[in-house]
């Protein structure tokens, strides 16, 4: 069957392999005469290849949860389980994730090998920082329990790992006590990069932080922005969210997306909000998550697919570099609706993990003639200026980029090797990147 | 708060099912052949909100089942819904190709369920109240050549559930049929997908209405009674010319 990521673009012919119990898993790695390129997939909401092998293991039926202990929030479920499914059945008993991306629909297994983050990593890092215990299957050691203090070597390349060292059977997950499922947001409304970096800056004790950015604004609005910053609200009803109900039926034709309606977007949604600082209470669900209620979003971007690029700058000299990259984007007409910028914590000690001190941008671009080779210019500045490319969303990058972002690879591959993981589990994107 | 009973409780649906049952709290007894993915739903269901849930290993390809029933029973006391999902999708050319592969499958998908239904109908007439639900099939509406076998097998057992509603009507006990059209399960992995099909919980949330409101008869999704409609309608000289 032909599967594809978000993006949908590249795809693949891959069969798909449906365990039920750990033992199936375990017995696909002994099967003789198995493909050598296997990978874990939960619900395919990587952007681009990271998801995608000629055979993929399909995590949908694992999805139990396991235990819970009301009195520290550690929830132990399986890989399968979905964020969607943790919110609704632990927010009415009032609890949130720790951490969570700007969708639900991602299982916990593929948080953990994507490390994901949110609007809190200023503030509490990313998602395998609140998980104590991964159990996993390997190829050569079996299944195994890793922590901080256990195969921690197998830890740390797991969580941000891409699925690349085994699979991911259960976790342990730190839940967050919540008192309501509303959130207390405050926009604030910028005019340029600087302006916007200083909100980040004067507000870092506020829990969730994010700015939706004017991609096409040039000259002195170049970065203009609306702040998003939030935090649980003490009032309100515990209710999980809804279903969501919209959904883009099919494929959108090319020609709705071009460089005016991307124009008239931005400049609809910048004056959106009229005051410099607003403030309302929201539901979660659109605070966390606004692009969860239309169902196949992606389809917006037409047949042909489109990928997004999501970057971290370090601090100090990154801030130059996100004003040539935005100066670039603006000027090459290739903007995206939504562009989301973030000034993100510190790093972990995870071999792939994405997140460093500093500044992340993540925009979407249609794929078509000429963009990768653009992208490649974005990442030849990146690269001056100390940044990396998120492998969840990517679907493009060279090799020679991924190593100068990814100084710790080496370590990662190492710990591959001694898990067996290297004779098992390839996507297209490890091949691509050597990995 | 409801006492369920579900055969063959591992199966994508019925799990889909029995969250949905535990999400409004029920006492829920399980039943299937793996006793390790049991264990599991029995646990997940737990943290979902069901009042209990016990489980207990089932082959269905047993004849008595009243030892099973008679466990249940002394665990809920009362019940007031059993479902039946156990099935499997037989390979239509292997069933062509030998009797054994067409009666085995026509033993699992439609004597076993059977052989269930007897001791628990007399049982639940006794008892004056309750819903039996069970899933059947779209496929057991017409004959076709791409699964003859199994929709002969699910015919079958759609014919016994009418004379039981019949029967049971007197005693207020409802017999639901519920007839799925294409799910996206592990049972169906290896097909290719198109808008026709339904996920499992599309089709557990149809279950529990049917149920919950004592239906006799229910497809699902909904637009299955009129595609079926259609094909049950299509004149045999004709039907019998097309490869469906």
């Amino acid at each position: 069957m032909n599967i594809s990521g978000w993006g949908q673009y590249p795809s693949i012919d891959a069969k798909t392999l449906n365990p039920l119990v750990d033992r199936d898993i375990t017995n696909i790695f002994m099967a003789p005469g198995r493909d050598d390129s296997l990978i874990a997939r939960g619900l395919g909401r990587s952007y681009g290849d990271s998801a995608l092998a000629k055979s993929v293991i399909g995590m949908d039926a694992m999805d139990h949860f396991i235990s819970f202990d009301e009195t520290s929030g550690d929830l132990r479920c399986r890989a399968g389980v979905s964020l969607d499914q943790i919110l609704a059945v632990f927010v009415p008993k009032g609890w949130f994730l720790t951490v969570t991306p700007g969708t639900k629909f991602v299982t916990v297994g593929g948080a953990i090998a994507s490390d994901v983050h949110g609007k809190n990593h200023h503030v509490d890092g990313t998602f395998s920082n609140h998980v104590s215990l991964i159990r996993i299957a390997t190829v050569s050691e079996g299944i195994v329990d890793c922590s901080r203090s256990e195969y921690s070597d197998l830890f740390r390349a797991t969580c941000g790992g891409m699925g690349l060292t085994g699979v991911i059977l259960e976790a342990t997950i730190r839940l967050r006590p919540i008192k309501s499922g509303m959130i207390e947001e405050r926009t604030v409304k910028v005019g340029n990069l600087d302006e916007a970096v200083e909100v980040f800056e004067a507000n870092q004790d506020v829990t969730y932080s994010v700015a939706w950015i004017d991609c096409v604004a040039t000259g002195a609005n170049l970065g203009r922005s609306l702040v998003m910053m939030g935090e649980h609200a003490d009032a309100g009803e515990l209710n999980a969210h809804q279903k969501g109900k919209l959904s883009v039926p099919f494929n959108m034709p090319d020609f709705l997306l071009n460089p005016y309606s991307v124009h008239a977007f931005n400049a609809l949604y910048y004056n959106r909000v009229s005051k410099p600082v607003s403030t309302r209470t929201v539901h979660y669900d659109s605070f966390f998550y606004p692009l969860d209620g239309i169902h196949q979003w992606n389809r917006m971007y037409g047949k042909g697919g489109f990928t997004q690029y999501q970057f971290v700058l370090p601090k100090g000299t990154g801030l130059e570099g996100m004003r040539l990259i935005l100066q670039r984007i603006a000027d090459s007409g290739r903007g995206s609706f939504l562009s989301v910028l973030k000034v993100f914590g510190k790093e972990n000690d995870n071999y792939l993990s994405f997140p460093m001190g500093g500044y992340t941008l993540a925009l979407d671009f249609k794929i078509g003639p000429g963009l990768f080779a653009f992208l490649d210019e974005l990442d030849a500045i990146l690269a001056d200026h100390g940044g990396r490319v998120y492998l969840a969303k990517d679907a493009r990058m060279s090799r020679a980029c991924f190593r100068r972002g990814y100084p710790r690879a080496d370590q990662f591959i190492r710990t591959r090797a001694r898990y067996g993981a290297d004779k098992a589990f390839h996507s297209l994107q490890s091949q691509r990147l050597g990995l | 708060m409801q006492n369920i009973m579900i055969f063959g409780a591992t199966s994508a649906i019925a799990e889909a099912t029995a969250r949905r049952f535990a999400e409004r709290g029920d006492a829920l007894y399980l039943l299937a052949r793996n006793e390790e993915r049991l264990a599991r739903i029995a646990d997940d269901l737990k943290i979902r909100g069901a009042h209990s849930v016990e489980f207990s290993p089932w082959d269905a390809g047993g004849v008595d089942h009243t030892q099973t029933l008679d466990r249940a029973r002394a665990v809920l006391g009362h019940i007031d819904v059993v479902l039946i999902a156990h099935g499997t999708l037989p390979d239509q050319k292997g069933c062509e190709g030998d009797a054994e592969t067409a009666l085995r499958e026509i033993n699992i998908n439609a004597i076993s369920t059977l052989a269930v239904l007897t001791p628990l109908a007399n049982w639940m007439e006794q008892q004056n109240q309750g819903t039996i639900a069970v899933i059947t099939s779209v496929a057991g509406d017409r004959g076709r050549q791409s699964n003859y076998v199994y929709g002969a097998a699910k015919g079958m057992v759609s014919t016994f559930l009418q004379g039981l509603r019949n029967r049971l009507y007197r005693s207020g006990v409802n017999v639901v049929d519920i007839k799925p059209g294409f799910v996206d399960t592990p049972m169906t992995a290896d097909f290719k997908k198109g808008p026709l099909w339904a996920k499992p919980e599309r089709v557990a949330r149809d279950i529990v209405g049917a149920i919950d409101s004592g239906k006799a008869e229910i497809y699902t999704p909904f637009f299955w009674r009129w595609i079926m409609l259609i094909i049950r309608n299509i004149p045999e000289t004709i039907f019998k010319r097309l490869s469906l």
